[in-house]
């Protein structure tokens, strides 16, 4: 059984059920991805992992103990947890932003120690930011900033790393800079990386363990080898893909792919032309 | 070179910790000498001029019988002093207000809270006349709990939640019905005469036994805002963010909205529903000292007092012998300064 595990879930938001009994498994020191449609609960899969939101029924467990019932501050040793598109308050450094992510292990006040102070210029470091560390965090672009949070998430120095989208809004360079940073804390850190991703490739690409959901529930999970199949894709995402092998991965990638059902018209068509 | 490597290479001598608690030292300390300075001069000038050393040696060794040492003490000085708290008091609320829920034009005055207390003094003067301070000091925090209700009640009412600007206008439709209710009940009660003063805001009716009773309040208030004044760094920074980082928000909220309300509730019983002191002074302050409510709390206090010091001295000296109301005195800056910030579509924080 791995530190972290969901059991038998169901979170409703205002009064609408959006995740129905959902049982999952986060393997440890692996990168999971959850894809799925807009509205398919990913998220709030995500954020009820992360304790954000609290379940009617079942739980979230973390070492064998519902998470609910653990104290907060201890929780966020063990899982930091980085929102979608967090607005930043203007002024602030990005050196200040980050030592936040010192927080749960300070006590009164909250004076850094000099544990804090290298822990948090680690960050900064790995991260690639030390240059701009006393720069308003106002003024980065949205890769820098991007950025920026995970360095706070890696301040907290937590073995569990939870991120909702974090390549949304970014180009292609800089996704990829955000994940080739992921998977580097993975593999040298050993870091459990539980992540929501729209790009499909990226998410194959990138991850040990891929869960697919819709309407609340998983439709498949796995290595991407098995859950980046065209039937399962057609299921979740209701699109005909054409797939081919990633030559930087060699997980399945989509070639194209097309709305369900306008297939057979379009290859006739294109034939034609 | 791997993570692990450069995590274990950092050596500690580069690490520079870099904050700005230098200027916020500077702007106590300067802050502190301005307010005994601005304190001072107030004290001195007046209906009646009495030069600086009287009034030292009306502190010093007063003497009963001489009239300037009397002016001086029951008087000029509890009133320096009411303006100096409350002062202070609507800067740290304001400061709270703003960084708990991330809105730039959070004040009590806008947000309610100044109008439900003054609502509240309506009803205590109107039916229980000759009520003690005490009780009066009680009535006004429920006001603003009251008003502060309503607005979020009403805020929370709309399509898309508690933006910045909306709450504003609810906070200005709420207020509007609640002086219009205190005003309909001082004319059907005949206490205008006793409640015009309460809206105009003035402190020159603050005696010292007033003082004695808000004062241990206040200390309670203000040691625990700066108790919390970490954990209202990491609210402000977003609900998902602080829950993230371990903090138990509900519980921070319950407690930060207490003393936001004992703050404001107490200055609208000394000085009346003044605005704008809550907004002006927190956002001049996290523009000199940054972002860090540690030293925002503190330093919004001395200068939130220095601001209406200066200002009840203005509103002694614009037009003697008769007083300006403070409240429009502030008014004054706090509404372009308002609009300035509403421009800016109410974001950031």
């Amino acid at each position: 059984m791995s530190n972290l595990f969901v059991k038998d879930i169901v979170v409703s938001y205002s009064g609408l059920p959006i995740i129905d009994r959902l049982n999952i498994s986060i393997p440890d020191h692996k990168i999971t991805t959850i894809i799925g449609p807009n509205g398919c609960g990913k998220s709030t899969l995500l954020k009820t992992i992360a304790r954000i939101l609290k379940t009617d029924r079942g739980a979230v467990f973390l070492d064998g103990k519902a998470i609910q019932q653990l104290s907060t501050k201890k929780v966020a040793k063990r899982m930091a947890i980085l929102p979608q598109s967090s607005e930043v308050p203007p002024g602030l450094t990005i050196f200040e932003l980050v030592s936040y992510g010192r927080f749960p292990h300070q006590r009164g006040l909250g004076t850094l120690k000099l544990e804090d102070l290298k822990q948090i210029d680690w960050a900064i470091q790995v991260t690639g930011l030390s240059e701009l560390k006393d720069r308003p965090v106002v003024a980065l672009s949205g890769g820098q900033r991007q950025r920026v949070w995970i360095a706070m998430a890696l301040a907290q120095d937590t073995d569990i790393l939870i991120l909702d989208e974090p390549t949304t809004y970014l180009d292609l360079a800089h996704q990829l800079d955000i994940l080739l940073l992921l998977e580097k804390l993975n593999k040298e850190e050993e870091r459990t990386i539980i992540m929501v991703l729209h790009d499909l490739n990226l998410a194959s690409r990138f991850s040990h363990n891929m869960i697919a959901m819709k309407e609340g529930s998983i439709v498949a999970e796995g290595p991407p080898s098995k859950v980046m199949t065209s039937s399962t894709i057609q299921k979740v995402f209701d699109i005909d893909a054409n797939l081919t092998i990633c030559p930087f991965s060699t997980n399945p990638i989509l070639h194209s792919y097309q709305l369900s059902g306008c297939t057979q018209d379009l290859l006739e068509n294109a034939n034609e032309g | 070179m791997s993570i692990l490597e450069k995590r274990t290479q950092i050596a500690t001598e580069d690490i520079v910790y870099r904050s700005r608690p230098i200027i916020a030292s500077i702007i106590i300390i300067g802050g502190l000498i301005g307010l005994v300075a601005a304190i001072g001069l107030s004290v001195s000038f007046g209906a009646a001029d009495i030069d600086i050393g009287t009034v030292w040696s009306a502190i010093v060794q007063y003497n009963d019988e001489l009239t300037s040492h009397q002016i001086i003490k029951e008087i000029r000085l509890p009133r320096v002093l009411g303006a100096a708290l409350v002062g202070a008091c609507f800067a740290v609320s304001g400061s709270i207000m703003q960084g708990m829920t991330r809105n730039p034009l959070a004040d009590s005055g806008l947000l309610g809270l100044n109008a439900g207390s003054a609502f509240m003094l309506a009803i205590c003067f109107a039916f229980f006349p000759g009520m003690p301070y005490m009780y009066i000091i009680f009535f006004s925090f429920l006001g603003a709990a009251l008003g502060a209700g309503l607005v979020f009640g009403i805020g929370s009412l709309s399509r898309g939640g508690l933006k910045p600007v909306r709450l504003v206008l609810a906070g200005a439709a709420v207020s509007a019905l609640l002086i219009a209710l205190s005003e309909g009940i001082a004319i059907y009660y005949r206490i205008s005469q006793d409640l015009a003063f309460w809206y105009a805001g003035g402190v020159s009716g603050t005696k010292w036994e007033n003082l004695e009773i808000v004062a241990p309040w206040v200390v309670v208030a203000f040691v625990g805002a700066m108790f919390f004044s970490k954990s209202i760094t990491i609210i402000s920074l977003g609900e998902e963010i602080a829950i993230g980082l371990g903090q138990r928000t509900k519980k921070i909220k319950f407690f930060l909205a207490i003393i936001v309300l004992v703050l404001a509730g107490i200055a609208v019983s000394v000085v009346g529903a003044v605005g704008f002191v809550g907004l002006i002074i927190p956002h001049i302050t996290r523009f000199l000292v940054g972002h860090d409510y540690r030293w925002i709390i503190p330093c919004s206090a001395i200068l939130g007092g220095l601001l209406v010091v200066l200002a009840d001295f203005a509103a002694r000296m614009a037009n003697p012998p008769l007083e300006t109301p403070i409240g429009a005195l502030i008014a004054l800056l706090g509404v372009p300064f308002f609009l300035y910030l509403a421009r800016k579509g109410g974001e950031g924080i």
